[in-house]
């Protein structure tokens, strides 16, 4: 989400999900909204209903082209050219909101320049969209407001996820479509919480609500809440750490609730790693297969056996409430972790309660501020909530963006870091399931979901499917330069052709022993959404 | 720069009393918002209205007839009645000829409140036609409806319509002989969803509500649950707690899957999840979820291969331990890869407090600014 906080200041999505029914324009790309995020697609269904304008950009054919007015079909990891190309169209145009831009944005000549390299020759070979395809949509987007951009993964895990995230920045300015009802940029977040994950300073360069590390006065803020020194240089993110680990630098890692060897690219590389640790802890509600490396494995409680809070995509913090008690002698893992830390000989885990957790994090986070149990009684609150009498934000960038100035980015085309070639003759792209979650570790548990949805495949079209000789249901081997998984293939047009998918729900048929760990720079997402594959027949014994 | 926008008011009296209602509501919302009940069985807060059922009749002074109070909009100066005696007649009799297609003995019977599922049936009801043997029993709205008009009287003539049950999915069952075609959930599906999975359709002659194609899975159905949600009978029932009859408790917390932070109602038993529901009100689902939240939750929460126990690696192989041993494990070796060597991985699934716990142990105890979670993927 680095990209959002460069244009805006702020990295969350900026508006409320109960405004999207109201837009008059929704750009979703990068997200099989119903099937990700299947509450937040009956508001833009609901849009719809409510004679709102729907454009697509997705290279497969999803549900809610159903009901768009424009389907994008655009070649995958062509994301930048699509939305550069439509600017371009709404700047040759005289669409753009010229007042909007001069009060409130800055860097907009340099942004300008770069749209030169996009006239809609070279966006419709690109992107593979006939050129009056992408202008209708440009016209759609610029005089439909209130207009709102959804997107999701689609859109970050590539290898130039930022500059994909930069491009709906720039369309959002140069349309003014931000700091209104029903506008702005909205990325779907994927999981429950990641959004408070983030939030709370689970990241190597930020402690809560985004204070840096490396800044002085937020170091000393929190040596003095803590009663301690602090490091104030960022430390390693999740890849590399996993890299870290595989060459022997990280000894040990305690990991709570993750299953990375499903969830991260290259899963050979991330066992490799994990398995020369010398001190390995898990702790996790299933014995996943991340937690089988492990040296201990700690029980913890699922959420219906804890008191806490999440926060939504929509920065709303909420109330997680304890339903039944712990299994066995599992529990919660804020208890855990105060107990190890209390065994450590530290000070300042000497917690009765999640809720006093959250009085110490109101009290040295300031979008956080406000925010106490109590206040959270009726329906949460969205950050940033600043004081105790702050009734929360639901729109971000009301009057003035967070940064002051919104700033635009000068762009330019960059391919995926793999693309297909003679050896590895198509794309593949991967995403989720409305039937199964992340890395199932949940839901595969799940009876009727396994009923609904056994096992994983590998969706291929029609066209390439006659020319591979390979019929729907066939057992069928996927390879990429990283490895190989053999799964049932499935014959449809929601493919494009030279396009393959598949989700990664599946440990049996894991979609990331294929993928890609090349990195975003900036955000250090790694090429989730393509990689190059083939496919060849498996002989049925 | 949020616009407020000044929402007209229409004001009308409803049983005597003023109401001041936001123009365009009709006089059923009108009556609903303060509270005054009009006996209904199509009509559902988060659907629009179709004068399926024929039971929210009102008077309005000035008018020949009585008019259907979920369809006509509240006029400035209305005079409204909703408890006439003849209102009170007309309804029996609408109520009367829907009972006629619905197993009824229970309904209309005086001992109603005190039977109990083993008792002896006095009127000698098959068990197939009993409310006290029906999944919805004790919070079923043909009950509410059939109580608030005190239908007490000999039994509707009825026949057992012996359709079969519909289990063609893992989620939830559609019993047809409990259809009473009140049409909510096809709304649902249709006007809520997006969906047709589901229709009015035609079975041994009855009118019953079915998937428009031979099972839900082929029509489309993406098993969100929300039919099953506003059935008012016991027609449509989550498969799981189906029997489990009432709960003994209730909590509201935040589903655990996707970013949308639905509000779920967890309703126990015994220290176990019977249902999964999703709250309507004060929530950004506004009565909505998907199959992960509504279906799959219960199953993973109290599933047998759950960790119990700390696990400690002995001899290469993962073995049951105490707490105790394991967290002096944890310290002493802990203690030795303080600082760049440690690393945590934190997790979007877990809450904000044990995110925060997390880092704040990396960056305080171990002295490492190495952690991150998932949230890149
Ligand atoms: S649906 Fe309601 S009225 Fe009908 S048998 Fe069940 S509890 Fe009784
Ligand atoms: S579960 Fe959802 S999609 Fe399926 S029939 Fe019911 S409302 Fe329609
Ligand atoms: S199944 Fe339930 S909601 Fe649907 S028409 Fe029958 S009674 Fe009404
Ligand atoms: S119920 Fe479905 S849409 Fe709602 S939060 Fe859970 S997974 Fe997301």
């Amino acid at each position: 989400m680095a990209g959002l906080a460069a244009s805006f200041g702020s990295g969350a999505m900026t508006n409320s999900i109960n405004e999207i029914a109201q837009a008059a324009c929704i750009l979703v790309t990068g997200s099989d909204t119903t099937s990700g995020h299947p509450v937040i697609a009956l508001e833009v269904k609901k849009a719809v209903r409510n004679g709102g304008k729907l454009i697509v950009a997705n290279p497969r054919e999803i549900e809610l082209c159903r009901y768009a007015g424009i389907w994008l079909r655009h070649a995958p990891g062509s994301d930048v050219a699509l939305l550069m190309g439509m600017m371009r169209v709404i700047v040759d145009e005289k669409l753009a909101d010229v007042a909007f831009i001069g009060e409130h944005c800055e860097n907009f000549d340099a942004f300008r320049e770069s749209l030169r390299n996009f006239g809609l020759d070279f966006v419709e070979k690109v992107t593979d969209v006939p050129s009056a395809k992408i202008a209708e949509a440009a016209r759609i987007y610029a005089t439909n407001k209130p207009a709102t951009i959804l997107y999701a993964m689609g859109i970050t895990q590539h290898t130039h996820g930022t500059d994909n995230v930069l491009a709906t920045a720039n369309l959002a300015m140069l349309t003014g479509n931000i700091g209104k009802p029903s506008t702005g940029v909205n990325p779907l977040r994927g999981q429950n919480n990641v959004q408070g994950a983030c939030d709370l300073g689970a990241l190597p360069n930020v402690y809560t609500g985004y204070q840096r590390v490396d800044n002085p006065d937020v170091q000393n803020k929190f040596e003095i809440a803590w009663g301690c020194s602090l490091g104030s240089s960022p430390g390693l993110t999740l890849t590399e750490m996993l890299d870290a680990a595989h060459s022997g630098q990280i000894k040990a890692i305690y990991l709570m609730g993750e299953n990375p060897v499903l969830s991260d690219p290259d899963a050979k590389h991330v066992q490799e790693a994990l398995s020369k640790l010398e001190f390995f802890i898990v702790q996790d509600i299933f014995l996943t297969e991340t937690a089988e490396l492990a040296d201990v494995v700690l029980p913890a409680t699922s959420f219906a056996e804890r008191d806490g809070t999440f926060t939504n995509t929509e920065r709303r913090i909420q109330r997680v409430r304890k339903a039944v008690e712990p299994v066995g002698n599992a529990k919660p893992d804020w208890q855990i972790i105060c107990q190890v830390a209390g065994r450590l000989g530290a000070n300042g885990f000497d917690f009765e309660h999640p809720s006093q957790i959250m009085d110490e994090i109101a009290s040295l986070t300031p979008s956080y501020g406000g925010v106490s149990y109590q206040r959270l009684e009726e329906c949460g609150l969205q950050w940033p909530c600043p004081s105790k009498d702050h009734p929360g934000t639901p729109i971000l960038h009301v009057d003035r963006f967070v940064r002051g100035l919104g700033r635009f980015t000068p762009l330019e085309y960059k391919p995926p870091a793999e693309l297909p070639d003679e050896e590895y003759p198509l794309i593949l792209t991967t995403g989720r399931s409305l039937y199964h979650f992340h890395t199932g570790t949940m839901t595969r548990k799940v009876s009727g979901l396994n009923a609904i949805e056994p096992h994983g495949v590998v969706e291929i079209n029609p066209v390439d499917a006659s020319s591979l000789k390979i019929a729907d249901g066939h057992k069928v081997k996927v390879v990429s330069r990283r490895g190989e998984v053999i799964c049932k293939a499935k014959v449809t047009k929601e493919s494009p052709p030279k396009v393959v998918f598949m989700t990664f729900h599946f440990a049996e048929s894991a979609a990331n022993i294929l993928t890609n760990p090349a990195l975003d720079p900036v955000s250090k997402i790694p090429e989730l959404k393509v990689c190059a594959v083939r496919i060849e027949e498996v002989q049925e014994t | 720069m949020v616009i407020c926008e000044k929402t007209e008011v229409t004001n009308l009296t409803i049983d005597g009393q003023q109401i001041a209602a936001e123009s365009g509501m009709t006089i059923f919302e009108a009556a609903t918002k303060v509270g005054i009940y009009i006996p209904s069985l199509c009509a559902h807060p988060t659907l629009p209205p179709s004068e399926e059922c024929g039971l929210c009749l009102v008077e309005i002074e000035g008018e020949p007839e009585f008019v259907i109070s979920c369809t006509t909009k509240a006029a400035e100066n209305m005079v409204v009645h909703t408890e006439t005696p003849e209102l009170r007649q007309k309804q029996r009799q609408v109520l009367e000829k829907i009972l006629s297609e619905h197993p009824n003995a229970c309904l209309t019977c005086w001992r109603k409140e005190r039977c109990q599922p083993f008792d002896v049936c006095l009127r000698n009801v098959a068990v197939t036609e009993r409310c006290v043997t029906c999944p919805k029993n004790g919070r079923c709205e043909l009950q509410e409806v059939a109580d608030f008009l005190d239908i007490e009287a000999e039994p509707i003539p009825y026949k057992y319509r012996g359709l079969p049950v519909n289990r063609d999915n893992p989620f939830f069952d559609l019993d047809y002989n409990l259809c009473i075609a009140c049409g909510r959930c096809v709304r649902a599906c249709r006007d809520v969803r997006g969906m047709q999975t589901i229709d009015f359709t035609e079975l041994n002659g009855y009118r019953v509500a079915g998937p428009v194609k031979a099972n839900h899975k082929e029509s489309e159905c993406r098993f969100c649950g929300a039919c099953v949600d506003v059935c008012p009978t016991g027609a449509l029932m989550e498969r799981c707690g189906k029997w489990q009859g009432l709960p003994e408790d209730s909590i509201i917390t935040t589903c655990p899957y996707c970013g949308v932070g639905c509000q779920l109602i967890l309703e126990t038993k015994q220290d176990r999840i019977i249902r999964v529901a999703p709250v309507l009100e004060n929530s950004v689902n506004q009565g909505q979820a998907c199959v992960k939240g509504r279906f799959g939750i219960a199953e993973f929460v109290h599933h047998p291969r759950r960790l119990t126990m700390p696990l400690i690696r002995k001899n290469g192989e993962l073995t049951e331990a105490s707490w105790n041993e394991a967290l002096d494990l944890l310290a002493e070796k802990l203690a030795g890869y303080k600082g760049d060597q440690f690393a945590f991985i934190a997790s979007a699934k877990c809450t904000n407090e044990e995110n925060y716990l997390a880092q704040k142990f990396t960056r305080m105890v171990m002295a490492s600014n190495n952690i991150d979670h998932c949230a890149r993927l």
